[in-house]
């Protein structure tokens, strides 16, 4: 496994490197949580270096990185000073919420594509074909945020679902089914708009893979063999075009990140998006430092999953490990 | 369609979109922070050229707008006197005088002419879709050039000159593609002052999208430059004695001209969305200034959204804009072959 073993030393080194430089960059910037205070009448100079005394703000920099990375040690990943409270406990339960949306919306983005795509990718058809790529055209020109807004305006008007959130009022005294269906329900639209948003390139990359292969001599060999064509199709095309798809697995998860936090935010699905939003608002730097480590260590688990499943389907990476 | 018609198409539409935001002060019939106090949220103006008497008109005419008493909220047009439209006039000024700019068209006061209907202030939203055209599309093409010029210089210093330059650079390249770039956008823009002036606002987001994502076009060049240096003609220029800059300016340079044009046309439309976020999200240009994303803010509110379906048209302007960058980018693409990711 020293393919596996490098590729997962290469995320640590990228996760330091991200820990660095975000630190730093969040070091340079001018004012603090505090800064803002300063503009209370209430609130007295000598008060003001007593409260950045008491969190350490006037050490300099290097004992601050320490301190840091010492509570990063610890697990508490800093403190932030919007919520009084160390920043890891904050980041938990939105870390869990933003992993319910992505990981359903990739599911279901990856269920649509693969069909969509073959069919694609298959002869004939022709006006059909162009419909769809009409179709993807047009829903990848749509951006991201225009989607997002057009669902919930569906919301809205129909109340088929609801208009944001995660649970309804009184979520905590319904049944544990009750509350399953409920936290269902309000994951359809967000999940939606995700799919909706990376459905158009997912498609054409799966169409771009399963293309190559068909000219392939195997998948001749299987048509003149007369299987049927969804056999050749889906037997014998998609998995030789599995490789890049993978790899596709592995980078998309960068694109869905993105999206999520924007999709989040107008939905008001309480994952990262909206914490981020708001800890920017309040000049809250240790909590933007740990939700931007969280995304980061998101985006690396997504990689190294890909890593695995490549290592699971391709023997030949198998055997270069060794 | 066929490719070259395809490209055609894309490249007019892009200069007409352009050209139209650079034109806004003739095109756009009033200032685009001119309040009409009384008419929030009213609908598209309707253009008639038949009145009440059946009479055909061959110059278009307005109704002024005036509250309907029957429900609150709502408009009804005064049918009592009609406004020509006029082309070709001069708009006020600051002052309200009557020698501003030239404008392309307008109506006598107290009737307005709004054809995509107003926002909550009462401003003219076609007005401000032209001038917020102006940030928002430039704010795309401004930071492409630079992230595509600072992408540039640091993928070929590190192809070309290889070793630790190279293993610096791309490891760092490795650090930011580790982060989803959103994220990072907004840690990025999370350590910059919050309150900043509407001009300092797109300095600061051309400078931060643009910086951001160095990482990805570095790569793209670097991997061209370094199977470039290794091309024949340019181990005989070197021979001959070329400088490196000679080198890099004769023979390296033109070689990744392609993709850099494909990568534009890519990045444009990704980071015309970027500034439409962060100022939809109050993070980039903000009010009284128009700008794309500023504008689509409104639809925060859920009455708004529901009830006022004018106010999406920045939204919808978006599509045209993005369809026409992307496919300019596949007929580059399909131009400058398969060389290009």
């Amino acid at each position: 496994m020293g393919w596996l073993a490098r590729r997962a030393l290469h995320g640590l080194f990228v996760l330091f490197g991200v820990s660095v430089l975000s630190f730093v960059l969040v070091e340079l910037a001018p004012g603090d949580f505090f800064a803002e205070m300063r503009l209370d009448p209430r609130i007295s100079e000598a008060t003001l270096r007593t409260l950045r005394a008491r969190h350490g703000l006037d050490r300099p920099l290097p004992e601050r990185y320490a301190r840091w990375a010492a509570s990063l040690a610890r697990g508490e990943l800093g403190y932030s000073f919007a919520y009084g409270s160390p920043v890891a406990p904050l980041l938990w339960p939105r870390v869990r919420n933003t992993l319910l949306l992505t990981t359903t919306a990739t599911a279901t983005a990856w269920v649509l594509a693969i069909p969509l795509g073959v069919w694609w990718a298959a002869p004939r058809r022709a006006a059909a074909r162009r419909a769809l790529a009409v179709l993807m055209a047009v829903l990848l020109a749509i951006p991201d945020i225009i989607l997002a807004l057009a669902l919930l305006l569906l919301a809205v008007r129909t109340g088929w679902f609801p208009a944001g959130g995660m649970t309804a009022v009184g979520h905590e005294q319904m049944s544990f089914g009750a509350r399953l269906r409920d936290i269902v329900w309000h994951l359809v639209l967000p999940a939606a708009a995700l799919v909706l948003c990376v459905l158009p390139s997912l498609t054409r990359h799966v169409r771009a893979s399963v293309a190559v292969t068909l000219d392939a001599p195997f998948v001749q060999a299987a048509r003149g063999h007369g299987l049927p064509e969804w056999r050749v199709l889906f037997g014998h095309a998609l998995p030789a075009a599995a490789n890049p798809l993978i790899s596709l697995l592995g980078l998309s998860v960068a694109t869905l990140l993105s999206m999520s936090l924007l999709v989040e935010i107008v939905m008001s699905w309480p994952g990262l998006g909206p914490l981020l939003l708001e800890a920017i608002l309040a000049r809250d730097f240790h909590l933007v430092l740990g939700l931007v480590l969280a995304s980061t260590v998101l985006l690396l688990a997504g990689n190294i999953l890909a890593d695995v499943l490549l290592l699971a389907a391709d023997p030949r990476i198998r055997r270069e490990g060794k | 369609m066929r490719a070259p018609g395809k490209l055609a198409l894309a490249a007019t539409v892009l200069v007409a979109i352009h050209a139209a935001a650079l034109g806004a002060g003739f095109l756009a019939p009033y200032r685009p922070t001119e309040q009409a106090r009384a008419l929030p949220y009213a609908p598209p103006t309707s253009l008639h050229v038949v009145d009440g008497s059946g009479r055909l008109h061959l110059r278009p005419f307005v109704y002024a707008l005036v509250d309907d008493e029957t429900t609150a909220g709502r408009y009804k047009e005064d049918r009592s006197q009609a406004f020509a439209v006029h082309f070709f006039i001069r708009g006020p000024d600051e002052l309200g005088g009557a020698s501003g700019g030239w404008r392309l068209f307008g109506v006598e006061e107290p009737a307005r002419v709004f054809l995509l209907g107003t926002d909550g202030f009462g401003r003219d939203q076609l007005s401000r879709l032209l001038h917020g055209a102006r940030i928002s599309l430039f704010a795309g093409l401004l930071a492409t050039v630079l992230s595509l010029g600072v992408g540039w210089v640091l993928g070929t210093a590190a192809g070309f000159y290889g070793r630790w330059l190279d293993a610096i650079l791309m490891r760092s390249a490795d650090v930011f593609l580790a982060l989803p770039w959103l994220y990072l956008l907004f840690a990025v823009r999370a350590v910059l002052p919050l309150h900043v002036s509407a001009a300092q606002a797109f300095l600061m987001l051309v400078l931060v999208i643009g910086l951001v994502d160095w990482a990805r076009p570095a790569r793209l060049v670097r991997g061209i430059v370094m199977s470039a240096r290794e091309r024949n003609y340019v181990r005989a220029a070197r021979g001959f004695g070329a400088t490196d800059l000679y080198l890099i300016r004769r023979h390296i340079a033109p070689q990744t001209l392609g993709v850099l044009l494909t990568q534009a046309a890519l990045l444009v439309p990704q980071y015309i969305l970027a500034e439409v976020t962060l100022s939809f999200l109050g993070l980039g240009v903000g009010e009284p200034v128009a700008s794309w994303g500023n504008m689509l803010a409104a639809l925060q509110r859920y009455h708004v959204l529901a009830s006022y379906w004018w106010m999406w048209a920045p939204g919808l302007a978006l599509v045209p804009v993005f369809l026409s960058y992307f496919a300019l980018s596949e007929a580059l693409h399909s131009r400058v072959g398969p060389a290009s990711p």
